[in-house]
């Protein structure tokens, strides 16, 4: 046996692939830039770059643009497309479907169930504003609220996976429970003043730009600790891969990797959703559009390619929300689709190993 | 012949599933054994509990009664991770991640050993690397799961298992999707590790005639119960027969194989010649419903050798110069008769 040796001299099969991470994060670091210099009030790129550097400008509005609407911004950007993509990838591998992701399965529509439940129940007290204006014991709240929504839905979708194999009778389960969500929302909503209806539609567009610096830290916190959780799920992921059945066999704890599989996207899809409203897509698309670069399934790799693609893709669809050279700003939820279903489709067609991924 | 190793052995086991009133008994009083260095075949028709116990061994599914050990400790008295470290198992689940490669795959096997990453370290790599040399799959190591056939993908999660370096490996139908050639390369494959390895090796099947030919042991499901044994011993003692009876078909012991027994009021024939031709006779015959009985009185001489071969009628002068021309010659002969 001679022409083995070259195959385990370079052992390319498991390693981190460093060029494409690299890649990435340079592209997000553009982007980021780029988010951050475009806005419907121009300031140069010198300028921009040295009010992130700490360095003085002559304009202190242009300071006042960036750091206070512009940074955060961007930033929640990034947090929404890694939070939102990691927990879509953990959702696929878990269920072992392409189609699996935070807004498909329900833990969105939950999620949007706790927000509900705080705007619409709490009365006058807490609206949007009263929320927006509390400063970390708010934030809090609405990140319990929403995680609390999230985690029960995917609990009932849980319940029942114990009784059914099938994933695709699975997925459609998880969609009538979304809808069961959704519908409980809508007769609340018709219960409650239209002033908070409005708020809470308003919610639901979607928006990067609600979230305070302080809010911020909670959402920065929640987001890191829930990438990096996962990041240590990695190695229970990939044996997922080969289907319960043989994880099992392997040793791993089937029913323990599902609770933390769910509490993390729970955690994750739960708190995003209650910041930022309930951003669709991006759950569903970045961990294809990842695998068909990379031409991986390790989730090693995938996880922190994910985040990178993640906030590469929402960067993207918030400089086009913004509509760079107006003033006009369209409903971030809106441009995610309408941006990212094209491409998804386009590299379905043009690799055609989607299936094959699970 | 050295004493082999007890690997695994059960006591009174049953096995089934449900539970109380539609609790369903499939296989009771198993005393069975596994021995190292061995390739067990359990063999029976479908739907004849080969799943059923295989999870039961392995402690998925409950013993509904009785006890199974490995190692001389009881299945229900290890952890989850331990027991990973006692058996491994090759399932009959298809879907496999596409876009693994080969090698990622067979390197999942040290998932019992690894730290939280999941890092090889250079005697993972080493057995990685043997397990991939003596399955074969060393040339597509750096391909698709999703590329690769059907046998291809098999060897593959088998070198997956032997990685995970346990003194058992279980198989559930390792070839109920393969090919004739493939499955026998299988078959002979894990003859080979058991023999070289010394690992015991337990596989399901329904494929009675690759059980026959490469089992050290049978385990032959017969009436809610199992036959153990060397598989000739079965054999002659009419076990076989028995498990696989069917109203239309009887077993063939010289064959090692069961035919359809069909009522036929066509005479009795008698073959003669080299071994070859003579067995090959006799299946076109059968075939077309002659009963095939020494001394019966319509005789059919085959000549010559395997390239070069005629067919004789007995007290006839015509030479046939393939089969075809000898059955038609048969067919009309016997048409006129009537």
């Amino acid at each position: 046996m001679s022409q083995p040796t070259d195959i385990w001299k370079d052992e390319p099969q498991t390693g981190l692939k460093w060029q494409a991470l690299v890649l990435l994060a340079v592209t997000l670091v553009l982007l980021f830039l780029l988010d951050i210099g475009l806005g419907s009030v121009r300031i140069p790129l010198a300028d921009t770059v040295n009010v992130l550097l700490g360095k003085g400008v002559e304009n202190e509005a242009w300071e006042a643009i960036i750091l206070k609407i512009r940074l955060p911004r961007s930033v929640t950007a990034i947090l929404v497309g890694a939070a939102l993509s990691i927990g879509g990838l953990q959702m696929q591998t878990l269920f072992r479907n392409p189609l699996a992701g935070p807004s498909v399965l329900g833990i969105t529509a939950g999620a949007s169930l706790g927000v509900a439940a705080v705007m619409l129940a709490a009365g006058s007290v807490t609206t949007v504003f009263s929320i927006r204006q509390l400063d970390l014991g708010g934030s809090w709240l609405i990140i319990l609220a929403a995680t609390i929504g999230a985690a029960l839905v995917l609990l009932v979708i849980l319940a029942i996976s114990f009784r059914i194999k099938d994933n695709v009778v699975m997925l459609i389960v998880g969609i009538m429970v979304a809808n069961i969500t959704i519908a409980i929302v809508s007769v609340w909503q018709y219960f409650s003043d239209p002033e908070q209806i409005q708020e809470y539609i308003l919610w639901t567009f979607g928006s990067l730009g609600g979230v305070t610096n302080q809010q911020l830290g909670a959402l920065s916190i929640i987001v890191l600790a829930g990438v990096l959780f996962t990041f240590l799920l990695s190695k229970t992921l990939n044996a997922l891969l080969l289907g319960e059945n043989y994880a099992q066999s392997m040793g791993l704890n089937i029913r323990r990797s599902r609770i933390l599989i769910i509490a993390v996207t729970s955690l994750l899809a739960g708190s995003i959703t209650g910041f930022c409203g309930p951003i669709g897509f991006v759950g569903i698309a970045v961990p294809h559009l990842t695998r068909s670069f990379l031409n991986t399934s390790d989730h090693r790799v995938l996880i922190p390619s994910c985040v990178l693609v993640g906030g590469i893709l929402m960067l993207l669809c918030d400089i086009i929300s913004q509509v760079p050279g107006s003033q006009t700003v369209l409903p971030v939820n809106a441009i995610t689709a309408m941006i990212g279903s094209p491409i998804v489709i386009w590299i379905i067609v043009k690799r055609r190993n989607l299936k094959s991924s699970f | 012949m050295k004493l082999l190793k007890t690997i695994l052995n059960t006591k009174g086991l049953a096995a089934g599933y449900g539970s109380g009133p539609k609790l369903k008994e499939v296989l009771s009083g198993l005393d069975l054994d596994l021995k190292q260095g061995e390739l067990t075949c359990l063999l029976g028709p479908n739907g004849s509990g080969k799943s059923t116990l295989i999870r039961t061994l392995t402690g998925i599914q409950k013993a509904l009664n009785g006890e199974v050990a490995i190692g001389g400790k009881a299945v229900r008295d290890y952890t989850q991770k331990e027991l990973a470290r006692k058996v491994s198992m090759v399932l009959t689940d298809r879907q496999a991640p596409g876009n693994l490669t080969a090698f990622a795959l067979v390197s999942l096997g040290r998932f019992p050993y690894t730290g939280w990453m999941g890092t090889l370290t250079q005697a993972d790599k080493k057995l990685i690397r043997w397990a991939m040399e003596v399955t074969g799959t060393v040339p597509f190591a750096n391909r698709h799961i999703g590329e690769l056939s059907d046998g291809e993908r098999q060897k593959v999660m088998i070198a997956r298992a032997l990685v995970q370096d346990t003194d058992l490996i279980i198989l559930d139908e390792p070839t109920a999707h393969l090919d004739l050639p493939n499955r026998m390369e299988i078959f002979h494959l894990l003859l080979e590790l058991a023999h070289s390895s010394g690992k015991a090796i337990l596989l399901s099947t329904h494929e009675m005639d690759m059980a026959l030919t490469h089992a050290d042991r049978l385990w032959l499901v017969h009436q809610q119960s199992i036959s153990a044994g060397v598989p000739e011993d079965l054999v002659l003692a009419g076990m076989l027969e028995a498990a696989f009876t069917r109203e239309r078909l009887t077993f063939d012991y010289e064959a090692g194989g069961f035919k359809a027994s069909r009522k036929s009021d066509l005479p009795a024939i008698h073959v003669t010649g080299p071994a070859a031709l003579q067995k090959w006779t006799r299946n076109a015959l059968e075939r077309k419903g002659y009963p095939i009985e020494p001394g019966a009185q319509l005789h059919v001489i085959a000549k010559g050798t395997r390239q070069a071969a005629t067919w004789e009628l007995a007290g006839a002068s015509t030479t046939y110069q393939n089969i075809e021309e000898l059955l038609i010659s048969i067919d009309s002969k016997n048409e006129e008769n009537n």
